[in-house]
């Protein structure tokens, strides 16, 4: 076992699921989208794009690619999140909710695809 | 860009990790602590806006002045940590970036790829130089001269640096690498579409058949110019064709017998091919009668075989005995002793050629044959450029320093196509002829070594004269390009050397000469002059200035209103 897929691994799929679990929901219902959780989606995808730097493998740099959209979207949405709340005082109104929690869902996808690349790259390894 | 980008990229990863998690504890925390209102009341935590906005000015120790609201104690513990833990942060990143930027490998990457980048880049005409010793130095000056573009690959690091610190006209990229893998020269534009040529001057003759073998097979069309020391890498070379083997040496010899020969000659060829800014030589003829060589290797093999064939009385001066043995009149020894010199009789020879690998050797040479001997006519071999104030003060008859004679052979084929032709002309011609050729281009050019150029008679490269010829088919004589393309009472500072008509050659072209379109001419003048010519090579106006006198409107209009036959006169 090598330590250094595992925290890869982690990393990724932890992403995935952090991102999920922000987008599941009533896209339009603002209690069921908690800020704090799009903040720790946010930083564990930064660590994330960061573990992918380096590779040179064509496998590696659409890794990389994945998190770099994935990364790209969630800050879109946090960006969204502090305009709303604190620059024109609108509010968590379903309309903003609706807007952030689609741009996560855009992030999910792209965290989907990481993972998918991840497991074929496990599947080849292992035959 | 792309390795060293992925380099940089790789070895930031753990401090990059770092400095994010550190932002996100800070922000978590600080989001969550409650703060505190004037009345002493506990207030809601920041907002993660606030609180992300908070930990980037402070962790960046911007310490930007804006609190949000003063905060309560539990806040500034948190704070205080916050401080410490990103300051920590920053460092370890920054740290690690310094340490990148001093790692060697690194910074070869980063020279490497900028190399590459500026090779790739380049969209004038240049020539590719495989070592800068001093014959790769010289020649760099003579081609910076000449406004060409070069580009260096040297082994030595020292060399590169001090290459640096040289005032040339433009910023030559240079590479600190082995020249012999084809990668190399591939990234110093072997294959460049504007890659002129390929000169390889280092001074290891295996490295020089790398190249020459890499340059054969990777662009055979590009001209290979190789210096070669011994006369099996010579044949080597020869073997896959290419296009021109300077073996210094054996030049060297050439050029003594042909001093010998038709010292006009010489001269005339020395200074056609000689080092932009020298002077032309002072007239020696060398003496015939009896020679004393010493140190017969290379160099005194050359010399010894071609004077031989002058039909020189030789002595050799070697301290093998297997050596000399091929003389019927050899000495053992190494020459510097009067007893060797005058065993060798230097008090009835003519001449001494001291040539053996150590310069502080010939100049004791030299200087007690000369003692002993004060007529003797003296030929010094010079092996380092260091030495050259030595040199200077002896004052020798004739002084060779095999980094010159490559640098004056490549010049020769390098300047102009036509010059070897020329050149060759000159071997076969008398002395009184050559002589009389020096004196008329000194009178009009003075002592310098001239520029001298090709120049086509083609729509490339002279447009409005290949259009006068072909299209209008206008008699013109070389005279036009003789003369000055804004004052035509005035001639130009250039003298017609060769035109060359279908192979045919004409030596030395008086104005009346009709030119026809495909005809090559050879001149040789002032960089002015070469300039004011292209002019009138390219510009129609101009061409017709110079040949009627006249001033020819320029745009379309105004040349159908003026009178028909103004331009065809």
């Amino acid at each position: 076992m090598n330590l250094e897929k595992v925290i890869f691994g982690f990393f990724i799929v932890l992403a995935a699921t952090l991102n999920f679990g922000f987008f599941v929901g009533d896209i339009d219902v603002p209690h069921q989208h908690h800020v704090y959780e799009l903040f720790a989606a946010i930083v564990v995808n930064l660590i994330a794009t960061i573990l992918k730097f380096g590779d040179r493998t064509q496998i590696g740099a659409v890794h990389l690619a994945t998190s770099l959209v994935a990364d790209l979207q969630l800050i879109a949405a946090a960006i969204g999140w502090g305009v709303a709340v604190h620059v024109t005082g609108e509010g968590m109104t379903p309309s903003v909710t609706a807007g952030i929690v689609s741009l996560s869902g855009g992030a999910m996808l792209a965290n989907i695809v990481s993972v998918i690349i991840l497991i074929a790259e496990t599947v080849m390894l292992r035959r | 860009m792309n390795s060293v980008f992925f380099l940089i990229l790789r070895r930031m990863r753990a401090p990059l990790i770092v400095l994010v998690l550190i932002y996100a504890v800070s922000i978590l925390g600080l989001s969550l602590i409650p703060g505190i209102d004037p009345s002493g009341q506990p207030t809601r935590p920041m907002s993660l806006f606030h609180a992300f906005y908070f930990i980037s000015y402070t962790a960046t120790t911007i310490g930007f002045g804006e609190i949000p609201a003063v905060f309560s104690d539990a806040q500034r513990l948190w704070v205080t940590a916050c401080i410490y833990l990103s300051v920590v942060g920053w460092t370890y990143s920054i740290l690690t970036l310094l340490a990148l930027f001093q790692d060697s490998g690194f910074r070869l990457a980063l020279a490497t790829t900028r190399f590459r980048q500026r090779v790739s880049r380049l969209n004038e005409p240049f020539y590719l130089i495989c070592g800068c010793g001093e014959t790769g130095g010289l020649l760099m000056h003579a081609l910076d001269h000449m406004q060409m573009r070069f580009v260096v690959v040297e082994i030595n690091e020292t060399r590169i640096n001090e290459l640096e610190l040289e005032d040339f006209r433009t910023d030559a990229p240079a590479l600190i690498a082995d020249a012999r893998p084809p990668q190399t020269l591939l990234m110093a534009g072997l294959a460049h579409r504007k890659c002129l040529g390929v000169l390889a001057l280092t001074n290891d003759d295996g490295a020089n058949l790398a190249i020459a073998i890499a340059a054969r097979l990777l662009s055979p069309s590009l001209p290979v110019l190789c210096r070669a020391e011994t006369a099996e890498t010579a044949a080597n070379m020869a073997s896959f064709g290419v296009h021109h083997i300077i073996n210094p040496y054996e030049k060297f010899g050439e050029y003594l017998a042909l001093a010998m020969d038709a010292p006009g000659c010489h001269r005339l060829l020395h200074w056609l091919t000689g080092i932009p800014g020298r002077n032309l030589l002072e007239e020696t003829i060398p003496p015939r009668g009896n020679w004393i060589v010493c140190g017969y290797s290379r160099f005194g093999r050359s010399i010894a075989e071609n004077l031989e064939r002058e039909g020189v009385g030789l002595t050799i001066i070697d301290p093998s005995p297997a050596v000399t043995s091929i003389y019927a009149k050899n000495i053992v020894g190494i020459g510097t002793g009067a007893e060797t010199l005058l065993k060798a009789g230097v008090e009835s020879a003519v001449g001494i050629v001291a040539g053996t690998d150590s310069d502080v050797d010939n100049l004791s040479i030299v200087i007690t044959a000369r003692e002993l001997n004060p007529k003797l006519y003296v030929v010094l071999r010079q092996n380092q450029k260091a030495n050259k104030v030595l040199f200077d003060a002896f004052a020798a008859d004739l002084v060779m320093l095999p980094s010159e004679t490559v640098a004056h052979e490549c010049l020769a084929i390098l300047t102009a196509p036509l010059l070897s032709r020329f050149l060759a002309v000159v071997k076969r011609e008398t002395d009184a002829w050559a002589d009389t050729l020096i004196e008329r281009l000194q009178a009009r050019l003075g002592n310098e070594v001239p520029t001298l150029w090709s120049v086509r008679l083609a729509a490339s490269d002279a447009p409005a004269l290949h259009r006068a010829l072909v299209l209008d088919r206008k008699s013109i004589t070389l005279d036009c390009l003789l003369r000055h393309s804004s004052r035509r009472d005035d001639f130009l500072a250039c003298f017609p050397l060769l035109a060359l008509r279908e192979g045919r050659e004409q030596v030395t072209p008086d104005p009346h000469f009709r030119l026809e379109a495909g005809d090559e001419l050879l001149f040789a003048g002032t960089a002015e002059a070469r300039m004011l010519q292209a002019l009138t090579l390219q510009n129609t106006n101009v061409l017709d200035y110079v040949m009627s006198g006249r001033e020819i409107p320029g745009g379309w209009i105004w040349r159908a209103l003026s009178p028909k036959n103004a331009g065809s006169s």
